[in-house]
């Protein structure tokens, strides 16, 4: 299937892995130094201009082949950060590199090219369809607009219809709102497939969605997955959802990544006491255990005017004075992939508990 | 821990919530639903039951039901009874004095439910003054207490702030407050938390809990999510299809869950520690309500179901306050 829509588009030469450039080892993306600030106030006439930061200075990378997680809560800018990557915002500053090739600028991918390999499913299932189109007709837009002809691209619609599960006889010819919100989302999926994706962005894709239908998308997923060989980008509010997929996670806090790391290790032993709290906060599903005391107080603060240092040390009980002074970088305290931004657990930093500068120590768990 | 040690007591309590054989249809010129279909459970005083249920499985029209805040196209039919007061025969006026002197509801989306054009005071001294006719002075007292009550940091400061300056934690705080201004005895909540995130959730719900303990409301809370309803809940009903089909003490539900979709929910819900494995979920979606199959409506996804399953709807069975609508029992 690969390669009829490889042939259909491109060159015969272009077939085998056509789109596997930097081989196994190369980030299938990497992105360095994002930021995104909104202006809420323009600073004409002596006024100062007043921003909300969305993203600020966000870096990490997508392993070919993994699924990274990415949790956080509202306002934290990881719906942002995944727009920005699809381009549906274009950032302040920062790069990003798809499979050794730079997005955007003159020798780079062009923003066609990217987005046909990064395809994105949104939330709210019905809203992010045309109403007025029939679903073969909405999968098929996609095609059409790169290129490939009418009956072509309804074949295809047909083909990625039945790989998500849809029976194409009989849901082609339908409107969005003759569907289930589980339809919808598998509609949402087989679109973003039609394209032949290397890396699809789930951005809550299941959180709509009720309990049993959301454990058949998930499996879906997982299923499309190893089928098509696909790297996810899975955001979510729902922790568990986040640990039952993921290989890696990433968790963001008022524009920050505040730490990353492979999935045992980060639910394991969190090391930023905001994911700390984060995962303490999970409801158990039994009465017996029922949490006492709330893990974190207050709400997040206003990213309009984050707290200067630390962004996390107004709800921090770790939080000191050089908290407040300096902001924490990402680093890694133990050495490996888990990686962390808080002074507490950087040696030298200064603060009480992170023990002196030299070799790494191993973090307090 | 304390709510679940109190069970017994709370059972022989006398039932401030009394709803038997509820049914709400929704009737128009094109169409013709049975949404809530004989429906029946009791609160006490001090107890909180949590309804859970899919979207589209009635469990939010019946909370609405218990206030009638339901539109005009529904008939709802059965009884309901509210401390002894037969809620569907009330006319507007005595509508109006119950709404929330007796019984109030906290909604899930606090931005939709407050004024954005007024104060939170002005929201709360409003509805104090209302219902207990005292002065403006004395109502904007009472509004300071309950954001006190509801522990929203500098309450006094609060008082003038409007929704929109509000984070959603506070908000909700805010609703509470709002819900409780006029010492209702039943509380209804509708998905309270759905709109919070989790680091906030779970200080609402340990508000609740604290409120319910101090204030001996009977709560009712409607949530699809299993954890909330393990958080709160001394007694539980799961709704499917416009039905209850199971219910029974919390403890009892989650241990040893007897009807198919009860069981088919645990297992589809994710948690922890079970990374990467598929999951078991249940087929299929649920039924359309205007097209029920003739059986058991469970039936075309149950993974138990036999042929006499499809034949006629199941009896209700009762073994020890632990309550199950499945033909195996």
């Amino acid at each position: 299937m690969r390669q009829t829509l490889a042939s259909a588009r491109s060159p015969a030469s272009e077939t085998i892995g056509p789109l596997d450039r930097g081989g196994p080892a190369q980030p299938l993306l990497l992105v360095n130094g994002l930021r995104k600030y909104f202006p809420i106030k323009s600073g004409g006439l002596g006024g100062s201009a007043t921003y909300v930061k969305a993203v600020d200075d966000v870096s990490f990378d997508v392993k070919k082949g993994e699924t990274l997680g990415v949790v956080g809560e509202s306002g934290c800018g990881k719906s942002t950060t995944a727009r920005l990557l699809i381009r549906l915002i274009e950032p302040d500053s920062g790069t990003i590199v798809l499979d050794g090739d730079p997005v955007g600028g003159p020798r780079g991918l062009s923003l066609r090219e990217m987005r046909r390999q990064v395809q994105m499913v949104f939330q709210d299932s019905y809203a992010s369809l045309n109403p007025r189109l029939t679903i073969r007709d909405t999968i098929a837009f996609g095609l059409k607009a790169n290129g490939i002809d009418r009956a072509t691209a309804g074949k295809r619609a047909g083909t990625v219809l039945d790989l998500v599960g849809l029976n194409p006889s009989m849901f082609e010819q339908r409107y969005p709102h003759e569907l289930s919100g589980g339809q919808r989302q598998r509609v949402n999926i087989a679109r973003a497939l039609a394209l032949e994706p290397r890396l699809v962005m789930l951005d809550e894709a299941v959180s709509a969605l009720d309990k049993s239908v959301e454990a058949q998308v998930l499996n879906l997923l997982q299923e499309l997955k190893s089928r098509l060989s696909l790297t996810y980008i899975f955001i979510s509010h729902d922790l568990n959802v986040v640990q039952h997929v993921s290989d890696r996670v990433l968790v963001m806090y008022l524009g920050k990544v505040i730490e990353l790391g492979p999935v045992d290790a980060l639910y394991r032993n969190p090391l930023h006491p905001y994911t700390e709290g984060l995962l303490s906060s999970r409801l158990s599903m039994s009465p017996r255990k029922r949490i006492e005391k709330p893990p974190l107080s207050g709400d997040p603060p206003n990213p309009v005017n984050p707290p200067s240092g630390c962004r996390f040390r107004t709800r921090c009980h770790l939080a000191e004075d050089v908290c407040s002074k300096l902001e924490p970088k990402l680093g890694a305290p133990a050495g490996g992939p888990h990686i962390v931004a808080c002074h507490a657990r950087t040696p030298g930093s200064g603060h009480s508990l992170a023990g002196k500068a030299g070799p790494a120590t191993t973090p307090s768990s | 821990m304390q709510k679940l040690a109190k069970d017994e007591t709370s059972l022989t309590a006398y039932p401030l919530v009394e709803v038997s054989d509820l049914s709400v249809r929704f009737v128009s010129r094109d169409l013709d639903i049975s949404v809530v279909n004989g429906v029946s459970f009791e609160v006490a005083a001090g107890e909180a039951l949590c309804i859970l249920g899919e979207s589209g499985s009635g469990k939010s029209v019946t909370l609405r039901a218990l206030m009638r805040l339901l539109p005009p196209t529904a008939q709802v039919g059965g009884r309901i009874a509210l401390d002894g007061m037969d809620v569907l025969s009330l006319g507007p006026r005595e509508l109006r004095k119950i709404r929330g002197g007796l019984v109030s509801m906290i909604f899930q989306e606090p931005m939709t439910a407050l004024d954005p054009v007024f104060t939170v005071g002005t929201q709360i001294t409003e509805s104090v003054v209302a219902h207990d006719g005292v002065s403006h002075a004395a109502g904007r007292k009472r509004a300071l207490e309950l954001l006190e009550l509801v522990q929203i940091p500098s309450a006094a400061r609060r008082l003038d702030a409007y929704p929109h300056e509000l984070s959603g934690g506070l908000r909700q705080r805010a609703m509470i407050a709002m819900a409780l201004s006029c010492r209702p005895r039943v509380l209804l909540a509708d998905e309270p938390t759905t709109a919070l995130d989790a680091t906030v959730q779970i200080q609402i719900l340990l508000l609740m809990r604290e409120l319910m303990r101090d204030l001996g409301m009977a709560v009712i809370i409607v949530t699809h999510d299993l954890g909330v309803a393990c958080e709160v809940a001394d007694t539980m009903a799961v709704m499917y299809a416009g039905r209850l089909v199971e219910s029974g003490s919390s403890l009892e539900l989650m241990e040893n869950p007897a009807h198919p979709y009860t069981r088919g929910l645990l297992r589809s819900t994710v948690h922890g520690g079970m990374r990467g494995a598929p999951l078991d979920p249940i087929p299929g979606s649920p039924p359309d309500l205007a097209d029920l199959p003739p059986g058991c409506a469970f039936e075309p996804r149950c993974p138990e179901r036999e042929a006499r399953c499809a034949a006629c709807e199941p009896p209700a069975r009762d073994r020890d306050g632990h309550f199950v609508r499945c033909i195996r029992g």
